[in-house]
């Protein structure tokens, strides 16, 4: 056998395998192609051999064909067959052709489903690996729904290996199988909390994928991840959930103000730079969301910028790109803070790199002003001549377009200055832009009238030079300029200075050379030209004057008639012959100019681009149906319309309508209205669109003023623009100047009024005043038009069907197809159905239930959809409590007495459901006073399970009592919850250690500087005390709410095998410090700890104590007493502690900006005091991020080895470092405007760093 | 999302594709050379992001490459990944050829393109990043290759045995070409530290 083995090997090792493939093929260079043609013929032969070593062989030098972009598509079949080898090696081989050429259309994928299942319950972890890898890049729908509860099963596998990949491909099964979102979510929920951190990395993975396709079905997750992003350390989880706040953030205004002061912290504290970048980016959409309504709103945006400004000053290329494009997500709702920058924006146009031009070049859009945009835009025309590349240069002057046209124009001051940048730019090489050049050139002639008299002039020179244009081939682009040269002169040719002059410009044969529509708007608008001309020379009674141009006309129109452009030949035949008919009558003395003129009066408007789109359908019209018989097909092929026209079709269409007023309109309207009443074939509309035709915007008046045009308009050596940048600065000054007059002329006459603030000042955007009134014509829109804007989303997204409600419990219906026949599975009766729930397939209901709990709207009160849920949860209960009952079975009298014990159990009620995320959102931003005092009042309150009646008035302090008080139950419930989890699963406590209370809230501060990767994992809980039964951890934080108070929280862990209860909290009050008591309690009296301890259990509960003063540290004498109860005795137990309250307790972490810290230090308040601390032997990134944890301070600015920090007490008491290293020693010099409390502080530093 | 990732060479020549969405054989191709015109023309000193090119993507995705000596990197992503922690993914997958293939060079793509596909195995699935840490990735490629010898056993001695001859006859021998090495040493990144 062995024998057999060898030999077979034998005879295939002179096989080629893929390295003498890949080496032959790069021995025939030269007929690659025919090399690779024997090779696939030799493939093709050793895929009939019956050896699956030279098959899997086979398979391998496919793959790699495949990739050469060889189809491979036809060996399909053999590639499954390699998939299904025993051995790990060739099964590899398998999967990864698979993988590479196996897509949804592929037919043999259908057989692969009991391998696949086979691979993946594999006892080899490989193997399952393997499949899984594989099936991520080819699943298919048919696949997804039966393999579904295959994989869902793996993700509670014992390897983490296999479980990180069995979450990751739920997504690609989501996607397939859309049904199997809702089963799945509760364990892939669970899957965030898994041990491993691949495992949970791989969730978070899914969960954000998901959410970002439709985030408001995962808004109540956001406390959990909350809680995994103030704990994570994993820079990759911490960036995927942060870009998913990101995308929760729009939904819920509430979560951003949550979310902005551990961000701030992760900004300041975070070295590394792609975190920095995404929390800034989050922070960001944060303050998108809120509207206003945050006091510290503006600080967080300068923060914000302030640090982008650091990314694009980076040397790095790539945070530069990153800092540009985040600076214009703030530009978008925060302009002013950006436009402060335009310096560096500015700089960056300069960059080497075109990705990090084109990014600042998208910033300036948003930045330009009124008073700005001239300097940018000539900037920008700078920039233009320097530009090499036409893509760039392109870019760039679609850029200046674009932003001198926003918003209809609503920066630009001086519309001569555009005029003239818009001729400059047809002097550029090469541009593909020449149409929207032109376009421009329409829209500001036709729009703004008073402008029409200088743009008529300018298009004039253009259409004299226009062999400038034309000459280059290059230049084709350009010449689309022409079209709007010659529109405008035509239209408005009464504005024309030397109309003969134009008229022969446009005459000339060279224009036969370009573009056939161009051409006929050439011949068109001669024929307007020349009836102004007419009408001139006749009016000067200047007959031969007039007969001249008629036969110019006569003698330079054949040209266009022989043209081969139809459009331009008919129209120039019509001219041809009306000229001659013209000069006929002119012949016999007769005045024609008037009638000609005629045929060109009227004005056009400009229609709003949307108009058409706009117009409803009338009631009762079916646009699709056929108003005559449809025609045969033969016909129709016939008369299909061949593209003789050009594209560029005057867009402008020639109805006329003539100038008319308000009046007149209404008039019109009214006329017409009458006419569609009497015409039986109007289909009229609904009475209701009347009104919005009456709000229709009409055409407004204003008056037009002349332009004097004394202004010299060519001035040699300097472009044009620049001459209008320099008037209109003059401009401004004059007017500035005029103002100051006029407002101290007001201030003589007001005197001591409050015109002082008016002084001086930078000019503000409303003070420029434009050069020349300008009539912006609105644009029309049709009557009726409806106000909707196009709502399209793309209905084939796939993820569409992924927009699945995952809060509402589950269905029995709702179930992963488990493997089985699927007739069998149709037939199956309900009892067997009940007995087919395998505890996996239960353990998503008990979540969902609970999740239930955490929904925030559902407060729909079906009753049955709720007597479900309790019927659940009451089966979940006794499953619990190991009762040894039919859980199904539970009937209507149980689940009445259940709906009156949870009647009677307030904290059960269904108000209390409604809403935890509500809660939980409702704190405030800043662990403020009053959420502290309530999640207090919450724990300290009797022990719930006495708590049905009495209401929790303990805490006098308490702000909201009432409004709080529900949330206070429904937190105490979750809280038991919570315990009997705990209880039941009997999990590690340290696991929920510092978040048992499930709440975010506590690790709002001291969460945040961990995530620095290689830091040693910090904590502000120290120990208290411990003794053999109870061990005690606290931590202190001032209260920034009320200056006179710090909270102390302590964690109480039972450490012996017995319940520990009754535990009172005591503490000897000096005369700084107070424990804060109930009202009507002794002053010596212990306050009682609002819970009890289960063996292996720890909990927190905080104390609020109040100080006098908080110059000095000081140490509070204190004991705890408890109950040990076992079975059959109790003893009593007591515990002493000395509470410490240093300095740095006092301070609070508040950010500060290096504007804002250099005042301070300026202000000469301040004393000073240094330290220095020798041996220190860490990075100077770690030293900061201890003095930042464990004493609050904030990173101010860091420079190298020198950093300033800032911090404050919650007295108020300024706090500022300056940090500095050398070597192992560091010198600290700080200033405060109280040196005791300073000089304790620092001795607090020195004393954390001498621990370690 | 990931949506493909590429690796050429400096003149275009595909070195390893994997695609996560499914393209024809002919679409392949056509985003590799179109990538390649895109990801060539710029310069060294530049930003390492660009949008994507028409075929691949659209809006939304964007290309994030690291170029070694002669080889380009090249990830076709959309917005959900973070930019530079593309690049720092680059960097590791990169970092761990350079272990596997103990000094990579552009000839142990050429050769062992399988290989580099079952490592990238191990850190991508389906277009979403399954590992990041290095070492992991490495421990699972070792014990997978281990448990390819050990099914090989007697009956690859002689096949190994003759592919070894067979490299030594030739005159193509990978190793003795000198094409270039992956310098692996990068410009310092700032993200991940």
């Amino acid at each position: 056998m062995a024998l057999k083995i060898v030999k077979g090997s034998i005879d295939r090792m002179f096989d080629k395998n893929l390295q003498d493939l890949v080496r032959g093929i790069r021995n025939h260079k030269e007929d690659e192609a025919k090399y690779i043609s024997t090779c696939i013929d030799e493939i093709k032969q050793e895929l009939k051999q019956d050896n699956i070593a030279v098959k899997a062989n086979a398979v391998c030098k496919l793959t790699y064909l495949q990739m050469l972009g060889y189809d491979v598509s036809w060996a399909a079949f053999n590639i499954v067959e390699v998939m299904s080898s025993s051995k790990f090696t060739y099964k590899r081989i398998g999967y990864l052709a698979a993988s590479q050429c196996f897509h949804e259309s592929t037919d043999v994928i259908m057989l692969t489903t009991n391998q696949i299942r086979k691979d993946l319950s594999s006892p080899n972890q490989y193997d399952t690996g393997v499949a899984l890898t594989g099936l991520s890049c080819f699943v298919t729908p048919d696949l997804a729904r039966d393999l579904a509860n295959d994989i869902m099963t793996l993700m509670s596998h014992t390897k983490p290996y296999i479980r990180k990949k069995a979450v990751l491909i739920m997504y690609k099964v989501f996607l397939k199988y859309p049904e199997s979102l809702r089963p799945a979510f509760p364990r892939l929920k669970e899957k965030l909390e898994d041990p491993d951190p691949g495992v949970q990395s791989a969730a978070v993975n899914v969960i954000c994928e998901l959410a970002r396709r439709n985030p408001k079905n995962y808004l109540s997750l956001a406390p959990l991840f909350f809680k995994l992003m103030t704990s994570s350390t994993n820079n990759w989880v911490l960036i995927k959930i942060i870009k998913l706040f990101g995308a929760l953030t729009p939904l819920e205004p509430r979560l951003g103000k949550k979310l902005i002061e551990p961000l701030t912290n992760l900004i300041h504290s975070t070295s590394a730079m792609s975190l920095l970048y995404e929390c800034v980016n989050t922070v960001i959409a944060v303050l998108i969301s809120l509207s206003s309504g945050m006091p510290n709103h503006s600080a967080s945006i300068q923060l914000c910028v302030q640090k982008l400004r650091i990314l694009i000053e980076d040397s790095d290329q790539n945070l530069k790109y990153l800092g540009l494009l985040a600076m214009s997500k703030i530009l978008k709702t925060h302009p002013k803070s950006v436009q402060s920058h335009k310096d560096l924006i500015l700089q960056c146009l300069d960059d080497k790199d075109e990705s990090i031009r084109l990014r600042a070049l998208d910033l300036l859009y948003g930045m330009v002003s009124k008073k700005n945009l001239m300097e940018i835009v000539k900037k920008l025309m700078l920039h233009v001549d320097k530009a090499e590349g036409t893509t760039y240069r392109d870019e760039l002057l679609t850029k200046i377009i674009d932003i001198c046209s926003q918003s209809n124009y609503q920066y630009i001051t001086n519309f001569e200055w555009y005029i003239s940048i818009l001729v400059e730019l047809t002097r550029l090489e090469g541009t593909r832009h020449g149409h929207l050049i032109a376009s421009q050139m329409l829209d500001v002639a036709i729009r703004v009238k008073a402008i029409r008299v200088f743009a008529v002039a300018q298009m004039a020179t253009l259409l004299d030079n226009a062999h400038l244009m034309t000459g280059n081939v290059q230049r084709k682009g350009i010449c689309e300029v022409l079209y709007a040269a010659a529109w405008i002169c035509g239209e408005f040719s009464e504005h024309l200075e030397n109309p003969m002059q134009t008229l022969e410009a446009m005459l000339r044969p060279k224009v036969a050379t370009l573009p056939g529509h161009i051409q006929a708007v050439y011949v068109q608008n001669a024929a307007k030209l020349f009836a102004t001309l007419l009408k001139n020379q006749e009016g000067n009674t200047d007959r031969t004057a007039a007969q001249e141009t008629s036969q110019l006309m006569i003698d330079r129109l054949p040209l266009f008639v022989q043209s081969a452009n139809l459009e331009v030949q008919e129209r120039a035949s019509c001219i041809l012959q009306l000229v001659k008919y013209i000069q006929k009558l002119q012949q016999k003395d007769v005045e024609v100019a008037e009638e000609v003129i005629a045929l060109f009066a009227g004005e056009l408007n400009p229609v709003a681009p949307k108009a058409q789109k706009k117009v409803p359908v009338p009631e009762g019209l079916d646009l699709d149906a056929w108003i005559n018989e449809p025609p045969s097909e033969s016909e129709s092929e016939d008369e299909q319309p061949k593209a003789i026209f050009a594209k560029e079709e005057p867009k402008h269409s020639r109805a006329r309508h003539t100038e008319v007023d308000e009046k007149e309109l209404a008039k019109r309207r009214e006329a017409r209205k009458q006419e569609q009443a009497n015409n039986p074939f109007y289909i009229k509309a609904s009475p209701s669109s009347q009104k919005v035709y009456q709000e229709a915007p009409g055409v407004e008046h204003i008056p037009v003023v002349q332009i004097d045009l004394s202004v010299p308009l060519k001035v040699p050596g300097l472009p044009m623009s620049d001459q209008y940048v320099k008037l209109e600065e003059e401009r401004r000054q004059k007017e500035r100047v005029e103002k100051k007059k006029k407002e101290k002329k007001k201030r003589k006459e007001k005197r001591g009024g409050r015109g002082k603030k008016h002084d001086s000042g930078p000019e503000s955007e409303e003070d420029i005043t434009p050069a020349h009134m300008v009539d912006i014509v609105t644009e029309e829109m049709p009557e009726n038009a409806l106000p909707s804007d196009d709502d399209d989303k793309d209905p084939n997204d796939p993820h569409k069907a992924l927009d699945i409600d995952l809060d509402k419990p589950l269905a029995d219906s709702e179930k992963l197809p488990v493997r089985s026949h699927r007739a069998a599975e149709a037939l199956k009766s309900p009892a067997e159905d009940g007995d087919a729930e395998s505890p996996a397939s239960q353990e998503p209901k008990k979540k969902s239930s609970k999740e239930k709990r955490e929904k925030k709207k559902d407060k729909d009160g079906d009753r049955k959809k709720s007597k479900d849920d309790k019927k659940k949860k009451k089966k979940h209960k006794r499953e619990e409590k190991g009762e040894d009952l039919f859980g199904g079975q539970a009937d209507e009298p149980v689940v009445q007495s259940e709906e009156i014990s949870e009647v009677a159990a307030p904290p059960a009620s269904n108000a209390a459901e409604v809403s935890d995320l509500d809660f939980w959102l409702s704190n405030a931003p800043v662990p403020s006073n009053a959420q502290e005092a309530a999640t207090l009042a919450a724990e300290a309150a009797p022990v719930p399970e006495k708590a049905s009646g009495t209401a929790p008035d303990s805490e006098p302090d308490e702000p909201e009592e009432t409004d709080k008080k529900s949330s206070k139950h429904k937190k105490k419930k979750q809280k038991r919850e919570k315990e009997e989890k705990e209880k039941k699963k009997k999990k590690k406590h340290h696991h929920h250690h510092h978040h048992s209370d499930g709440g975010g809230e506590e690790s709002v501060q001291n969460g945040t500087v961990e995530e620095e990767e290689p830091l040693p994992p910090m904590s502000n809980y120290c120990l208290l005390a411990e003794n053999s039964y109870i061990k005690m951890e606290i931590d202190i934080q001032g209260n920034l709410q009320d200056g006179s108070q710090v909270v102390v929280s302590v964690i109480f862990e039972n450490k012996c095998d017995n319940f520990l209860k009754t535990m009172e909290f005591n503490v000897l009050d000096s005369l700084n410090s107070k424990l804060q008591r109930p009202e009507g309690s002794g002053p010596h009296d212990g306050l009682s700890v609002p819970f009890q301890l289960p063996p292996g259990v720890s909990n927190e509960a905080r104390f609020v104590f109040t100080m006098q003063s908080i110059v000095m540290p000081q140490k509070l004498k204190g004991t705890l007493t408890f109950i040990i109860k076992n079975e059959d005795s109790s003893t009593h137990e007591k515990l002493d502690f000395k509470l410490h309250f240093t300095c740095s307790s006092y301070l609070i972490t508040t950010p500060c900006y290096s504007d804002a810290f250099a005042k301070l230090l300026e202000s000469g308040d301040l004393k000073c005091s240094s330290v220095r601390l020798e041996g220190v032997n860490m990075p100077f990134h770690h030293l900061l991020a201890r003095i930042c944890f464990h004493h609050h301070f904030s990173v101010v600015e860091r420079i190298d080895s020198c950093a300033s920090m800032y911090s404050r007490s919650i007295q108020g008491h300024h706090v500022c470092l300056l940090v500095k290293t050398s070597g192992q020693t560091v010198s600290i010099d700080a200033k405060c405007d109280e040196p005791t409390l300073l000089g304790n502080v620092l001795d607090e530093i020195k004393q954390t760093f001498s621990q370690c | 999302m990931i949506k493909a990732i590429l690796i050429f060479n400096n003149h275009g020549k595909p070195r390893l594709s994997k695609f996560y969405e499914h393209y024809s054989e002919d679409t392949e191709q056509q985003i590799i050379r179109e990538t390649f015109h895109l990801v060539s023309k710029r310069d060294e000193n530049v930003c390492n992001f660009l949008e994507g090119g028409m075929l691949i993507g659209g809006s939304d995705y964007r290309l994030i490459y690291r170029h070694y000596a002669t080889l380009y990197f090249v990830f076709c992503v959309d917005s959900s990944e973070s930019e530079l922690g593309i690049l720092d993914l680059i960097q590791v997958f990169v970092e761990t050829l350079d272990k596997c293939f103990e000094n990579v060079c552009e000839l142990d793509l050429i050769f062992h393109v399988d290989k580099v596909h079952n490592i990238l195995a191990e850190m991508v699935m389906g277009g979403m990043v399954l590992e990041t840490n290095m070492n992991e990735i490495i421990t699972q490629v070792d014990s997978q290759n281990k448990m390819e010898k050990s099914e090989a056993g007697i009956a690859g001695a002689p096949a190994r045995a003759v592919s070894a001859v067979k490299n030594m006859n030739l005159p193509e021998m990978p190793r003795n070409i000198n094409i270039g090495d992956i310098s692996i040493k990068v410009p310092n990144l700032p993200s991940f530290k």
